[in-house]
């Protein structure tokens, strides 16, 4: 048990997905302007990610390796996270439209975000068992979703502020996610 | 190599069977015209429109929610793409636009000094930011530096300035504004709006009955912008000839000025740009939103019925009219005189009106020649009636049967209708009202040799217009104040003399006017050849007795149509009423425009069913907004009003040509310039003082 707490602290904190792997920052800077707009996608990721994961970790266990198919581990890993995606897209929009609505345009953005194929690549290459990949990915989301949130409530403040007119825009979140990240790696040591 | 393309291929052929099997049994009905819309839009996903991403905008579009130019990221190509999936008329598609609504600036007393981020946002958050006024626009350029296109800057009274030009209608700067004072509009938007007692308003236009946006206007004068002054009128106001003619001007009454100077005289300055957008020869264009493809029929072509049928058309509505007369006008026709208002002028000011689309039939008679169930069988979604109120009051004396008695609204109408119209040499007229006035005038032009104005009141007291009592002082009218008619002296079944007797002032009733008491023993006889009785108009209602559903409209005590005060509407739903046929009786022409703007509002959100109660914070009329109203006032100097002028009173009255004559152009801007343009709290000074 203490394992999973411990991994699900790394994931969150020490090894946030996106402020120590660098990996899906193009929705972090896209869609962080809003808090509704960054709230929704975190909530698409923690969505997506945990399907993702369970689903390529079993493909990777019991197809890939069985048939001694792991060189065409990136490939079947985007083909069938797009597909995933799509289809949950589409069974949402007729099973749960209220979830729909919510997550909805968020769906098609996460089809293409390397922070879900890295989560997924993670989870294979580190020979996690079912349980580690289930726990590694929903805490990878909740990482994601928590940078994403910080960073949205900063930009939100960042409006109203004093900015020197060369570094307005995407500079200036540039440098408030390395102030991020540096902050982040304090949690190194604990996990 | 080739068991990884014999596995790809697998997993690709599995994948693509279940999303397309997934497609099939979770298949949601989508209007295709979305997918169509969509393809028009960039694709930027920016959300400047306000939707989550191009394609809930499509799907905005596609249920009329949202506006085919409601997409900010493309130009005009994207606008005219989206149009024409919806088959819409490009032009026709309506724009939003961004309009300041504070006019307060620099000159707006502040509570403190601030001198922290430049932002209106941020500085709100301190009590509610640095001004008096908690409404006023705080002036840090918020939505200046977030408008996404440049079209707005910061003027040097530190107000945001729109460049209409370049203006999307997003609604960025809307957003960013922690106070309001920057609003985005479509103008059927702004047709539907009513005084409100967070809106920032003069004193002037929170008491016009038809809320038209004086300081605005006065404003454009100001800066020899004429054309936009008559567009700014005709947002509330069809009528801008005829009222500035006719009207009492209310507003001049709550003007600020007159604290310390006289009030500006708003209501000539409104001729001025009436009688300059009339002497270009073209009506200004005004905008009207896409045709909505329903029918509404409106029963009276007086103004309250032109005024209605203008804000409908306007809203996009098909509206007919129809008028019992032969001539359109109504009472601004048929009943005041030519030399108020001459009947040249009010057909072309109608015919600007007509010219938006709306289609007119006269001589037609609602109860004879129509009824609600042939409007109903034509498809007319909704009815308008005003029917104006064209009976005259009796003075409850005996006789009033008899030759050379008659009332107010025939002795005019007759002069409408261009019928030789005779009278003796001595002429009476019972009243003290603007139709007195008019009846008065009207026969001194006729030839009456004496003129006598019966009135049980002094002149105090007068309903009149004082410009119209002072030009019936001018013309050698006689007045007989505080004298009420008794008798009528009739031989061989003419009338000969006119009893009548004379009063004293009491006590103030529930007008507040005091009430009139008969002296006892005052009797006196007055020869007179004719004697027109005005003191009251109501409505002809008699139609109700002959048609079967119309029979379910209610009347009221003053045998006025009963509606609801709030919506006009009748007991019959889709019936309303306004002008002097609804609720409280007939009133000034302003008023009738007003109640028609409050009777097409209904109408639109009748028919759209939705909620057509006004939402909480409403300005009731006569009322005004607490703070707005001021016992003083401080650094103006006394300039005087402009004098009105007019024909020589010795000849005018053998003619029927205009008497009041328009003021010059030189005397516009001087008047203009008196303006103090006014908002809630602020108020140009004349002399700046030091602070």
């Amino acid at each position: 048990m203490s394992d999973y707490l411990l991994m699900a602290v790394s994931a969150i904190f020490v090894n946030n997905i996106l402020l120590a792997q660098y990996l899906g920052n193009c929705p972090f800077v896209g869609v962080s302007k809003k808090m509704d707009t960054a709230a929704g996608m975190a909530g698409g990721v923690v969505f997506v990610l945990t399907l993702a994961g369970v689903i390529t970790w079993t493909i990777d266990f019991f197809l890939l390796r069985h048939f001694d198919l792991v060189y065409l581990r990136t490939i079947v890993f985007i083909l069938v996270i797009a597909a995933l995606v799509q289809f949950v897209e589409t069974f949402l929009k007729k099973m749960v439209p209220p979830l729909y609505k919510g997550l909805g345009i968020f769906l098609p953005l996460i089809t293409t975000n390397c922070a879900i194929f890295g989560v997924c690549i993670i989870n294979v290459r580190k020979d996690f068992n079912f349980m580690e990949t289930l726990v590694f990915s929903v805490t990878s989301a909740i990482g994601f979703g928590l940078a994403l949130v910080i960073m949205a409530g900063l930009r939100e403040r960042m409006a109203t502020a004093r900015i020197p007119k060369i570094m307005e825009g995407t500079a200036v979140t540039m440098i408030t996610a390395g102030f991020m990240a540096l902050s982040f790696f304090g949690f190194l040591g604990m996990a | 190599m080739v068991d990884a393309f014999v596995f790809l291929l697998i997993l690709g052929a599995i994948a693509a069977v279940i999303l397309g099997f997934s497609a099939i049994v979770f298949y949601v009905y989508e209007d295709p015209k979305i997918a169509e819309v969509e393809e028009c839009l960039p694709g930027a996903n920016c959300g400047g429109c306000g939707y989550a991403g191009c394609s809930a905008c499509a799907a905005a579009i596609v249920a009329g929610e949202a506006s085919p130019g409601s997409c900010v990221a493309g130009g005009p190509g994207v606008v005219q793409a989206v149009a024409a999936v919806m088959g819409m008329e490009v032009e026709a598609a309506e724009t939003k636009q961004a309009f300041l609504t504070c006019t307060g600036g620099i000159r707006a007393e502040t509570k403190y000094n601030y001198s922290g981020i430049r932002d209106c946002r941020a500085l709100s958050l301190l009590y509610r930011g640095d001004k008096k006024c908690e409404v006023a626009c705080l002036g840090q350029g918020t939505c200046v530096r977030n408008c996404l296109f440049n079209a707005l800057t910061m003027s040097e009274n530190n107000l945001p300035l729109v460049d209409l030009e370049l203006c999307t209608g997003c609604g960025t700067c809307e957003n960013v504004c922690p106070t309001g004072a920057i609003k985005v509009r479509r103008d059927s938007e702004k047709i539907m709006h009513f005084n409100r007692l967070d809106d920032r308003l003069a004193p002037c236009q929170q008491t016009c009955p038809a809320q038209i946006d004086i300081p605005r206007y006065i404003d454009h004068i100001k800066h020899g912008r004429y054309e936009e002054a008559v567009l700014t009128i005709k947002e509330r106001n069809p009528f801008l000839l005829s009222c500035g003619r006719v009207c009492p001007h209310p507003c001049e009454d709550a003007c600020r000025r007159a604290l310390a100077d006289d009030p500006v005289s708003i209501n000539q300055l409104k001729r001025f740009v009436a009688d300059y957008e009339m002497n270009t020869g073209k009506h200004l264009p005004v905008s009207v939103a896409p045709d909505n493809g329903h029918k509404v029929a409106v029963i009276g072509g007086g103004p309250g019925g032109l005024s209605c049928a203008y804000f409908l058309r306007r809203l996009g509505y098909s509206v007919t009219i129809f008028e019992m007369q032969p001539k359109l006008g109504g009472m601004l026709y048929y009943g005041i005189p030519e030399y108020r208002l001459p009947k040249k002028i009010l057909e072309w000011e109608i015919q600007g009106i007509l010219d938006l689309g709306i289609e007119a039939r006269v001589n037609i008679k609602f109860g004879l020649d129509f009824d609600l169930e042939s409007l109903v069988a034509a498809g007319y979604k909704a009815v308008f009636m005003a029917i104006g109120a064209w009976k005259y009051k009796s003075a409850g004396m005996e006789k009033e049967e008899v030759g050379g008695v008659e009332g107010a609204t025939i002795f005019l109408e007759r002069q409408g209708l261009g019928i030789p119209n005779p009278v003796g040499k001595k002429v009476g007229v019972i009243g003290g009202g603007n139709t007195a006035m008019d009846c008065l005038r009207t026969s001194l032009r006729l030839g009456a040799e004496k003129v006598f104005l019966i009135y049980r009141r002094s002149k105090t007291e007068m309903p009149a217009n004082p410009e119209e009592i002072e030009a019936c002082q001018d013309e050698g009218v006689e007045a007989i104040l505080l004298s009420a008619p008794g008798r009528i002296v009739e031989e061989n079944g003419k009338l000969t003399q006119l009893e009548y007797i004379k009063m004293e002032l009491g006590e103030p009733d529930e007008s507040g006017r005091r009430r009139p008491i008969p002296i006892k023993g005052s009797e006196t006889l007055l020869p007179l050849d004719n004697l027109i009785l005005a003191i009251g108009q109501y409505s002809d209602l008699s139609f109700m007795e002959t048609n079967r559903r119309v029979k379910d409209i209610e009347k009221t005590k003053w045998n006025s149509i009963a509606i609801d005060a709030d919506t006009n509407q009748t007991a019959i739903p889709y019936v309303f009423a306004g002008g002097d046929a609804g609720y409280g009786g007939p009133g000034i022409l302003v008023e009738a425009i007003g109640d028609a703007r409050k009777a097409a509002r209904s109408i639109h959100l009748f028919i759209t069913g939705e909620d057509m109660n006004f939402p909480e914070g409403r300005l009731k009329p006569k009322e005004h907004i607490p703070g707005t109203i001021f016992d003083s006032i401080s650094g103006i100097e006394k300039k005087g009003r402009i004098k009105l002028s007019q024909l020589d009173p010795k000849t005018r009255i053998h003619t029927m040509e205009e008497v009041d004559l328009t003021i010059t152009e030189e005397e516009a801007l001087k008047e203009a310039n008196r303006c103090m343009n006014c908002c809630l709290t602020c108020y140009d000074k004349d002399i700046k003082e030091a602070s």
